[in-house]
């Protein structure tokens, strides 16, 4: 017993810091967790080299900052509020394009010969795997497998300070932090949107839940796909970015842990589910964080699983279960 | 609906050269709102009726000299008929006939061993489904296939969708020809669900929908693509006789929109009240075709439903 009040005590004052903490990684995780979760939902396939979709958007942001004169270690200062605006436009805009347009290039080279031919499902896991490992490697070639650094656009900044009172520590906010769960909750609302309110959506929702018979009237399936893919790297361009911002230095194999996570909190969530990857990219990051205030930091990632472990064990869709197809506003 | 680009009649809107008088312009205005909101679907659905139609008579789908092998098996055994424009043509036949087979070389899915199928002067075979959807035919099928987590507007809408243009970028700029298109799709649903007997019940799940509203709802997404050949697969199975005496006037009313329609049934009242004309299968071959009135008097067609001792055949 006398190990567990131990730990609550390590625990009980860093509560608030570790629930923003929490929900800010969450958040990341969210946003390339839509990614697995739209095309899981269209396809039934898990799209393994979707953490590579988002690692070319994070090298994809820092080269446009390079190109726009913000290096990491040049010396610039923290540029002014408008310039900021401007160069976390461009960052996101090429971030989501470069990850969009490899996402639909991975679907038009390792996926679609394979669908032709209608190839077993097993088949589509190994390409996957494969993808993954070959864009993972050829930055790591192209980088010369060293970090790079991102240049400080945002000055963390704190904008208000939860203060929980009882022996909880006061927890402070920053302007990032607001940020990057703002833009989570905003991305997954467009998708969301766009999903249940558009007539693409609608084309999406058909093929999600009958591809032949929505080829059968008159829905071009191929693009369907091409869109689906399209929309889950556009997401992850934007976590690509903010991850950036919140971490600043990256290397060629940040993909697979973090795509790894980023898929256990679409399962999480209930995969298929746009509100579950959302649901389960905040829950993870929060538990993950708090399991780390507990039982020590090293232990991070062991509580992730093992918590996927547990929810799956007692609902087995996930969170809140559900299938795209069925998704509704 | 206040919106005057969802109808382009330019009959309706006076021109430039014209000048007219304020009064000339409310009336025609009017008369537009009038057919706008369109109390009788049959004038509305003038615009889902098949874009272009060719003089009824005209054969719309040939069938010509058709074989398909399955291995060693003949499904398909030098079929050759035609469908013709503005016509209900009946495919009947005896269980394992190859009805099914047929239907899926007329629609596309099959490819045939020898001869050939021609839509409208095209081929069909090695042709995506959509593409063909887009070419005008459009089916239901034998074991109902809706979206079931959809609403029955939407169900009629992705149908709809088959001749809209708008890009994926007009759609996430929200383009004016998007809002156009959608509010298009919306209307259209709204009149085929009342064409089909189904008004008020858009926003329900098409899985909450009863048996019989279902396979009518699936008659009405297949319209909504504008097909000029409806294919219906068995639209009876499961019907009890005054479903049947509807669907017997909708398939009619279908007809007089300006759809030919194939038909695929068992139900040998249904078929004889309603084709124009009959084709009837056995064992892969064609032994008969004509008139209802003839058909029911053909011995060959008598022996293959009846059966018949060797010798009298």
């Amino acid at each position: 017993m006398n190990y567990f009040s131990d730990r609550w005590h390590d625990l009980l004052p860093n509560l608030g810091d570790l629930v923003v903490a929490g929900l800010t990684q969450g958040a990341i995780y969210a946003l390339i967790a839509l990614g697995y979760t739209l095309v899981y939902g269209v396809l039934q396939l898990i799209n393994f080299a979707h953490s590579e979709v988002f690692l070319v958007g994070t090298y994809a942001s820092i080269i446009v900052w390079g190109w726009i004169g913000y290096a990491a270690g040049d010396g610039n200062p923290v540029p002014a509020l408008g310039t900021v605006i401007l160069l976390l436009g461009a960052g996101t805009i090429a971030a989501s394009l470069v990850s969009g347009g490899t996402a639909v290039l991975i679907e038009r080279v390792a996926y679609a010969p394979l669908r032709r031919k209608n190839a077993p499902r097993l088949i589509f896991l190994i390409t996957a795997i494969g993808a993954s490992v070959a864009i993972s490697e050829l930055v790591g070639e192209l980088t010369n497998r060293r970090p790079w650094g991102v240049p400080l656009l945002v000055e963390p900044k704190t904008q208000f300070v939860i203060d929980p009172g009882m022996s909880i520590n006061p927890a402070p906010v920053t302007n990032l932090q607001i940020g990057i769960v703002l833009s989570a909750i905003v991305m997954w609302f467009l998708l969301d949107t766009f999903l249940n309110r558009s007539r693409f959506g609608l084309g999406i929702r058909a093929v999600a839940q009958n591809e032949d018979t929505a080829a059968l009237m008159g829905v071009n399936k191929d693009r369907v796909i091409m869109l689906t893919f399209l929309l889950g790297g556009l997401a992850a361009g934007v976590a690509a970015t903010l991850y950036n911002l919140k971490i600043g230095t990256i290397s060629f194999n940040i993909g697979f842990l973090l795509g790894l996570k980023a898929f256990t909190a679409a399962v999480l969530g209930g995969i298929g589910n746009l509100r579950g990857a959302l649901v389960g990219g905040l829950v993870l990051g929060l538990v993950e964080n708090l399991g780390a205030g507990f039982f020590g930091n090293k232990w991070i990632d062991v509580v992730a699983f093992v918590i996927l472990v547990i929810v799956l064990m007692f609902r087995p869709t996930g969170i809140l279960g559900d299938s795209l197809g069925r998704a509704r506003a | 609906m206040p919106d005057d680009e969802t109808t382009p009649t330019s009959e309706d809107t006076p021109t430039s050269e014209e000048t007219p008088t304020a009064k000339e312009t409310a009336a025609a205005e009017e008369i537009a709102a009038e057919e706008r909101g369109g109390d009788s679907p049959a004038e509305f659905l003038a615009e889902t009726a098949p874009e272009t139609v060719a003089p009824p008579g005209a054969p719309l789908l040939s069938v010509r000299d058709v074989t398909l092998r399955f291995g060693g098996v003949v499904a398909l055994d030098g079929v050759d008929f035609e469908v013709r424009t503005g016509e209900i043509l009946a495919l009947i036949g005896p269980n394992g006939a190859g009805k099914t087979t047929c239907f899926n070389v007329m629609t596309g899915v099959y490819k045939p061993t020898s001869g050939r199928v021609e839509f409208d002067g095209e081929r069909l075979s090695g042709r995506k489904p959509h593409i063909i959807t887009r070419m005008g035919i459009a089916r239901t099928f034998q074991n109902i296939r809706l979206f079931p987590e959809m609403t029955a507007e939407e169900n009629i809408m992705v149908g709809a969708d088959a001749h809209h243009k708008t890009s994926v970028i007009g759609a996430l700029l929200h383009l004016p020809r998007h809002g156009r298109e959608e509010r298009d799709g919306r209307r259209t649903a709204a009149e085929l669900l009342e064409f089909v007997g189904l008004e008020g019940r858009g926003g329900e799940l098409a899985r909450n929908l009863p048996y019989g509203d279902q396979r009518r709802l699936e008659i009405a997404r297949a319209l909504a693509t504008r097909p000029k050949l409806l294919c219906l697969d068995e639209p009876a199975a499961g019907f009890n006789p005054a479903e049947k005496e509807r669907l017997q006037q909708l398939i009619r009313d279908i007809r007089d929109l300006g759809h030919t329609v194939l038909l695929i049934e068992h139900d040998m009242r249904l078929v004889m009240g309603v084709a124009d004309r009959i084709v009837v299968l056995e064992f892969g071959q064609k032994i008969a075709e004509g008139p209802p009135a003839e058909i029911r008097e053909d011995p060959r067609v008598i022996a293959a439903y009846l059966g018949v001792p060797e010798d009298a055949a």
